[in-house]
């Protein structure tokens, strides 16, 4: 496995990349909270939250189509709210196709849901595509998340790669032994594949942990005490300052007549 | 075939956009506490050995996700991994490994929200390594040291880890307004009694594998930090979680609370969703409803969580004592 398969990082040096980690995550943290913040049912102001990740990707040269191809995969998970219509009490409306009867209130604060959680999932994907994943964890770190988590993190990052080829190849070699003829039961039953799945982790899990004693040697050796330093955190420019105020008052001018007008 | 560790085991990664804002803060706040007592905890039982062990841990445990077993129609079984890690390295430092994992999923893959990551890593995190680690404990002490034991107890461990994960989440979404108890909680928990079967055959084959091959390993997780507090820890998770549950059940009737809340004279709080931990309660030190939401989510889950806490640390005492 390649970090493409995974990292959807997108290089280049437009303004939306070249803007300080700690803005980004700022911005995208302001977005979703205002997003999250705003009433059901306000289709106008989820349009104007909208227009700030599609404006972000067309500056940032990655185009709305990646984005919007991306953007449906919270979308599953649409389900769990999917019974709202059905049972927020209220007046009612019989839908003309389905002859389905409908809370009107239930209904409004499901797809308010689902639009919401699609909004909030672009802006996420504009930080990713347009932040390497070492700019995003120092910009965490500058943030005052835990120095260790930080750097599990990003320990973690590099090795998931690593481990996930292993698993690929766990997977190949079971699959090399796993001989199926149509019409006849191959294998065992559903306990007996569990275990041969449990088998192939805890082998991942034995390997893994022998890796983690090298990799400590090895950071030993090169001086490690415990410690993962980072530089520290340059000033920020006139660009990230103009992009953060600039965002966060458009976002609470979208707030703020959003709560004002709520029905 | 291509490999995708994006498509890890689905349904308990809430997105954004589905809770509310004061069950969200909540969740920060909860997960912040323990994580941060966490990383306390581990420094002091693994010392500078702490960032590698538990980095690779957590790639492990992201890649483990991904090995998978065919159960029927195109379906197949996966792992989480809460309950394994804990067994092998203890519950806070797999608290800090799932952690890493879920959060990474949210930062690089969208596969759970931001606002939503404190509650994510709530239920699957600490609720995952705490269950599956209080109840392996449990069941080992109880059916001894066998290898049947050991199938057993990994296998209920893994499946109740699941389990209370898929509660927690339906909960946070009634809380939320973002769902109906009555069918989110059903629902939930027969679609993850199945989930949980993959967990539990999985968990129980690789605790097979690991002691023919480093027993050494299980016997250290045995001993490692958080062994004694890590069943009242739990406990006091599973009460402050049942008394969540039961609290929109307590009042079900929204005029009822409406009529209580205008006696009170928290009028501003009777557009609230139907179902809240603290219903129309307010401070009066604090004027804007948002905020006192947040405070009244936050310190009732605070203040539930420390009560249960420390009622079953008085009782670990007495228990040692005794």
């Amino acid at each position: 496995m390649h970090v493409h398969f995974t990292d959807q990082y997108r290089s280049g040096s437009s303004l939306v990349h070249r803007l300080d980690p700690r803005i980004k995550v700022l911005c995208t943290l302001a977005f979703i909270l205002t997003a999250a913040l705003l009433p059901p049912g306000e289709w106008i102001h989820y349009g104007l939250l909208l227009i700030v990740p599609l404006l972000g990707v067309v500056v940032a040269g990655i185009g709305p189509g990646y984005l919007l191809k991306r953007s449906f995969i919270a979308l599953p998970f649409a389900l769990a709210a999917i019974t709202l219509p059905f049972t927020v009490p209220g007046p009612q409306v019989t839908l003309p196709i389905l002859g389905l009867t409908v809370s009107i209130e239930g209904a409004v604060r499901f797809v308010s849901i689902v639009l919401k959680s699609w909004i909030s999932v672009q802006m996420a994907i504009l930080l990713v595509t347009t932040t390497t994943f070492p700019d995003l964890l120092w910009g965490l770190r500058a943030l005052h998340v835990p120095r260790v988590l930080v750097s599990v993190v990003g320990l973690m990052y590099r090795y998931i790669f690593v481990l996930a080829d292993e698993a690929t190849r766990l997977m190949r070699a079971r699959a090399a032994r796993s001989g199926e003829v149509e019409g006849h039961q191959s294998g065992g039953g559903i306990a007996w594949r569990g275990r041969v799945a449990g088998g192939m982790v805890g082998s991942l899990a034995l390997r893994s942990f022998e890796r983690s004693e090298r990799i400590y040697d090895a950071m030993v050796a090169r001086g490690y005490t415990g410690e993962i330093r980072h530089f520290a955190p340059p000033a920020l420019s006139a660009d990230d300052y103009t992009i953060l105020v600039t965002l966060l008052a458009y976002l609470a001018l979208v707030l703020a007549t959003g709560l004002l007008f709520a029905r | 075939m291509l490999f995708l560790p994006v498509q890890s085991p689905p349904q308990l990664h809430i997105p954004d956009g589905f809770l509310s804002v004061p069950v969200a803060a909540a969740g920060w706040i909860v997960a912040a506490i323990c994580i941060g007592y966490a990383l306390l905890k581990t420094r002091g039982q693994l010392g500078e050995k702490q960032i590698p062990l538990m980095g690779v841990l957590a790639a492990f445990i992201f890649a483990a996700q991904a090995l998978n077993f065919p159960v029927a129609g195109g379906t197949s079984g996966h792992l989480l991994g809460a309950t394994l890690a804990a067994i092998v390295v203890g519950p806070w430092a797999a608290m800090l490994i799932m952690t890493s994992v879920i959060g990474l999923q949210a930062i690089l893959f969208q596969d759970g929200g931001l606002l939503s990551l404190g509650w994510n890593i709530v239920n699957m995190g600490i609720l995952g390594a705490f269950t599956g680690y209080g109840v392996y404990q449990f069941a080992r002490r109880v059916t001894g040291d066998g290898r049947t034991s050991l199938i057993v107890a990994g296998a209920l461990g893994g499946w109740l880890s699941v389990m209370l994960g898929a509660a927690a989440t339906a909960a946070q979404l009634a809380l939320s307004g973002a769902a109906a108890l009555s069918i989110a909680l059903p629902a939930m928990l027969g679609v993850h009694a199945l989930i949980g079967v993959g967990e539990a055959l999985i968990t129980a084959g690789a605790l097979l594998f690991i002691n023919a091959t480093r027993p050494d390993l299980l016997r250290a997780g045995r001993a490692a930090t958080g062994s004694r507090s890590a069943i009242w820890v739990l406990l006091a998770l599973v009460i402050a979680l049942g008394l969540a549950l039961v609290s929109p059940l307590a009042s079900p009737d929204p005029d009822g609370l409406n009529r209580v809340a205008a006696d009170l004279g928290f009028d501003s709080e009777a557009q609230a969703a139907p179902y809240e931990i603290l219903p129309g309660y307010s401070m009066p030190l604090i004027e804007n409803p948002n905020l006192t939401k947040i405070a009244a989510v936050g310190i009732g889950t605070l203040v539930v969580f420390g009560i249960a806490f420390v009622i079953g640390r008085i009782g670990a005492r007495k228990k040692i004592a005794a």
